[in-house]
């Protein structure tokens, strides 16, 4: 492994680490550059969740890297308390589903349950 | 390099010779996929690893720029 790419490595870990909540995406949070990027985003914000957008468009070593450092080949990439949740049809399951309520319930995330139940409403 | 739905069963089948297996393509352009796959493999599993192991037959298909395959929305699950 290359130099650049251990370093992303270690890069990616601190982020995720110090982070409760960590989306890797195309662009950022305010501005996505890729739908499925902008859906995951999208629910977060919605939501009200504190997160931190990481963009992967802005450094080639983390694009690549994140992919290696979760074993997971597309991106958005969510992390919550260091754990890889999943990508773009993960996350929309698991909110629709309610499962993202619970994982934030138990790690402690704060969002907004009213504007989940909105989401769920809409796509019921 | 666009993609046919047949060439994504096939590699999906390689992996999961019994699995139910349903290509759809989502925007007629041979690069926007989704894939619902039923195994029975996938009971005791959570979707990240179901997803992974379906990533992983598919070869590096979905690798990035250099990739066939843009976009293809999984959905794995175990038989009822």
């Amino acid at each position: 492994m290359t130099e650049p790419l251990t370093d992303a490595k270690t890069q990616i870990d601190e982020t995720v680490k110090a982070n409760t909540v960590v989306l890797f995406m195309k662009g950022t949070k305010s501005m996505p550059q890729c739908g499925f990027s902008s859906r995951v985003a999208g629910v977060l914000n919605y939501m009200g969740v504190d997160y931190q957008d990481v963009n992967v468009l802005a450094d080639d070593a983390v694009r690549q890297g994140i992919k290696d450092y979760s074993d997971w080949p597309t991106i958005p990439q969510l992390y919550v308390n260091g754990e890889f949740v999943g990508g773009c049809d993960i996350i929309t399951e698991m909110t629709l589903s309610g499962e993202l309520d619970k994982l934030f319930d138990v790690s402690d995330v704060g969002y907004e349950k009213d504007a989940a139940d909105k989401i769920r409403d809409a796509n019921g | 390099m666009p993609m046919q739905p047949e060439e994504i069963e096939d590699l999906i089948r390689e992996t999961f010779p019994d699995a139910q297996i349903t290509i759809t393509d989502l925007a007629g352009d041979g690069n926007h996929y989704a894939a619902e796959v039923i195994d029975a493999s996938f009971a005791g599993k959570n979707r990240v690893q179901q997803q992974r192991a379906v990533y992983a037959a598919l070869k590096g298909k979905m690798d990035g720029p250099a990739g066939d395959l843009h976009a293809l929305a999984l959905t794995t699950k175990a038989p009822d």
